[in-house]
Parts: structure tokens; C-alpha cells; sequence
């Protein structure tokens, strides 16, 4: 059926509807499952053919503008990740919105250690960073290969903390560490899934088998 | 690495790290990385909207307003589970299509009446074409005539869907169908070439 709206598929893909169709597509696209599965492959068909384009030198100060002006656009967020050494308290971490200025402050710190295993997961491909509110985040790649970055300065001697990942309702353990002034960089020790979040809790030394506790970090939903 | 002492630190460390973690880092506001970003995709970017606009100044406009909406924008790219270079490119060419029917309405005409033919490569484009170039370039050529036409008209033509009808002189639901047919056979092309992942990083 020629005016169907699922039909609409691949000229939209292209950037191809004309004035006024987009909205109506989006619209059926926002309720169509089908749609949006094979959108997806059409647009990265789409985008490859951006690669089919001759090649051509943009000038130098193309870049310098754009950065320039995305300078004179970014949101007012303290430089954090400028801080070699993670020391400001947890509470004035958690004033800022956006976990991510507190992860890269974190990192930025990691980068010191080219085996860094966050920043090896981060260089594979179709790794995500996952942010944990104020506490960090956490790198996953599409494997399921997850390491922390969180901020939690030495557990008491009698507590460790414990890293859990919790898909469906069910934590399972997924790691102590001991805290420490600084980052603690913590690779978890068992695959985490889209759809799956991480946390971390205060337990007692040794571990739990689950938690006992509120969280004291926990991610967004992993995707990948 | 050549040249690694002229750069600074965090620039030669991004260098590593995938299109998507990029992107994450852009998302809270990196503009390393979003300088990173651009040395990864602003040739590519540069030479599709030139390929669209053909125009070098509006083809600036439309890579800076791409990047730019890029940095705004990228926490919503987050949420979904396409690639980073499919989302990027998306970005890209919508910018490039936006601007050309801009233009085309200011002076009452389209800027060209068709995109060049597939000019045959000289000894010394042969040489430098990327791989990814060649084989997108191939796989176009497989494609049946009617779709490839449609495919080309529409994403470098920056063509709607009702330009194009009357363009190939065709009903809308036959220009609905090529297109789709024409990117879903493109994608089997692709993947059969093996180009999935030589473009995935």
C-alpha cells in the first residue's frame, strides 16, 4: 500500500521526506517497533555512503572555529577534570547535575597509567561510560567487560566496599575493594549486560553474599 | 607515535579510545574530545556536504553547525544503540540536505540539475581512495541502475522524495520502495564486503 506509513522507512533514512512528512513519521516511529528495528539498518547503509563522497581537505580554521565556538557554548561545569588528585569532598561532587565532570577528574587522574584496564575497556569498540551520579562511572564495552571509576575515600577497617551487578532484581556479587583517597579503578570480575546496573555498597569485611545495605553509587541502566 | 611531543597529553591518549566512548566525553562537555571527534570525521563530514552542496562555504556551515549540534546533543546519542559514525553522519548529512533545499528555495531553483555522473578515477585518485571509499563505491555500482539512482539522487542530490518522483518520472510509492530496497540491498553489499567493521572504528 503506497501511502502506508511504514513505507515512509526508507526516504526518511535518506533525509528524503518532504516538508511536514518528518513529524508525521516520527510520530509512527515513536509507536512502531518494526519501523525503528529497520531504521536502524538502513541509516547506517545511509551512512556509509557518506564515505562514497570524493575526498576533500576542510581548511584548518574550520576546526578552530567550531571549537572556538563550542568553548563559548559549554554549559558553566568547574574544570574538575583538570584535578590531578581527587580530593574535593563527595558532597560538593554531588552538587554538579552530571556525574561525567567527577568521572573525568577521576580519569583524567587514571591516564597516568597507560595499563589503566578503564581506559582499556574505554578504547574498545563500542564502549560506552556509564555514569554513576557523583560517585564515577563505569566503562563497559559490548563484551560485557566492565571496570569502575568511583571516588570513595578507605573504607573503616571492619567494612569493605562491594560492587554488585543487578539485572532483573538479582545482585550478584561483582567485587570488594577497599577504597582509597583518589580514584579506585575496579575491574569487575564478571560480564555485565545490557540492561544490567552496577552499584556499590558498604558491607563488612569479607564481602556479602547480598547486599545489606543502600547503595552508595549506583549507574544508570547499562546499554550497549 | 610521530610527532606525539607536539601534541598535548589528553589529545594523544583520546586517540585510543573508541568512537563511542568519544562521544560519551563529548556528552559532558570534553572539548578534547570533541576536537578528537572532528579529526576522526570532519574530512569525511567536509567532503559529503561538499559532494551535496557544492559550494565551499556552505559546505562550512554545514560541518560547523553538525559539529556543533554534535556537542549539544550527544547525551541523547547515549540512549540509543546505533553507532557513533552512523549517528555522526546522520548529523551530517541532515545539515547538508537542510541547507541545500534552503538554498534552493532562496534562488527559486535547484542548485544543479544532477549530481555528476561517477567520474572514471584518474591514476592518482585510484591511489589515494580509502578502502572504505572503493568498496562503498563498488557496492553502489552493484546495485540495480533504478536504485542506485534513486540512492544517489536522494543522498547526495539532498532530493525529496516527490523531487525524485518527478525527477525519474515515477509514482511516489515506486521512489518509497526503491529507496528502501535500494539501502536494505546497499546494507547486504556492505556486509558482505566486510565492511561492517572497518567501519565500526
Amino acid at each position: 500500500m503506497a501511502d502506508d506509513v511504514h513505507a515512509l522507512v526508507g526516504p526518511y533514512a535518506l533525509d528524503a521526506l518532504d516538508d511536514g512528512e518528518e513529524v508525521t513519521f516520527e510520530q509512527h516511529l515513536a509507536l512502531c517497533e518494526r519501523c525503528r528495528e529497520e531504521l536502524a539498518g538502513l541509516r547506517e547503509a545511509a551512512a556509509a555512503l557518506a564515505y562514497g563522497a570524493p575526498s576533500a581537505a576542510p581548511p584548518p580554521e574550520l576546526k578552530q572555529r567550531i571549537l572556538a565556538q563550542a568553548r563559548a557554548e559549554r554549559p558553566n561545569v568547574v574544570p574538575l577534570r583538570r584535578r590531578r588528585n581527587w580530593t574535593a569532598p563527595l558532597a560538593a561532587a554531588a552538587a554538579i547535575a552530571a556525574c561525567a565532570a567527577v568521572v573525568l577528574g577521576i580519569w583524567a587522574a587514571s591516564l597516568q597509567n597507560s595499563q589503566d584496564p578503564f581506559e582499556n575497556v574505554l578504547s574498545k569498540p563500542g564502549s560506552r561510560l556509564v555514569s554513576m551520579g557523583a560517585a564515577g562511572g563505569v566503562a563497559v564495552a559490548p563484551d560485557g567487560t566492565a571496570v569502575l571509576a568511583v571516588a570513595m575515600p578507605p573504607a573503616p577497617s571492619d567494612k569493605t566496599y562491594e560492587a554488585w551487578v543487578i539485572q532483573a532484581g538479582k545482585a550478584k556479587p561483582a567485587g570488594l575493594f577497599r577504597g582509597r583517597e583518589g580514584t579506585s579503578i575496579v575491574e569487575i570480575p564478571r560480564p555485565v549486560p545490557s540492561g544490567s546496573v552496577i552499584a556499590v555498597t558498604l558491607e563488612r569485611k569479607g564481602g556479602v553474599q547480598q547486599p545489606t545495605r543502600k547503595p552508595l553509587a549506583q549507574s544508570e541502566r547499562v546499554t550497549t | 607515535m610521530i610527532g606525539m611531543t607536539l601534541e598535548p597529553p589528553r589529545t594523544r591518549e583520546l586517540v585510543h579510545l573508541s568512537d563511542e566512548a568519544l562521544l560519551s566525553l563529548v556528552a559532558s562537555s570534553d572539548e578534547d574530545a570533541l576536537a578528537e571527534l572532528y579529526d576522526r570525521f570532519g574530512g569525511l563530514a567536509y567532503g559529503l556536504a561538499l559532494r551535496i552542496l557544492r559550494d565551499d562555504a556552505l559546505a562550512q556551515d554545514a560541518v560547523q553547525e553538525a559539529f556543533l549540534s554534535i556537542w549539544r546533543t550527544a547525551d541523547r546519542f547515549l540512549a540509543e544503540r546505533a553507532r557513533a559514525s552512523t549517528w555522526i553522519l546522520t548529523i551530517v548529512h541532515r545539515r547538508a540536505v537542510d541547507l541545500v533545499r534552503r538554498e534552493d528555495r532562496r534562488r527559486g531553483e535547484p542548485l544543479e540539475s544532477a549530481p555528476e555522473p561517477a567520474a572514471p578515477e584518474t591514476v592518482e585518485e585510484e591511489a589515494t581512495l580509502g578502502f572504505q571509499r572503493r568498496v562503498v563505491q563498488e557496492a553502489l555500482r552493484r546495485l540495480p541502475p533504478e536504485q542506485r539512482e534513486a540512492l544517489e539522487l536522494g543522498y547526495y542530490g539532498g532530493l525529496t522524495q516527490s523531487q525524485l518522483a518527478e525527477r525519474l518520472g515515477q509514482p511516489l510509492g515506486t521512489i518509497k520502495s526503491r529507496t528502501f530496497s535500494g539501502l536494505a540491498r546497499l546494507r547486504e553489499l556492505l556486509a558482505q564486503a566486510g565492511l561492517e567493521e572497518s567501519f565500526s572504528n
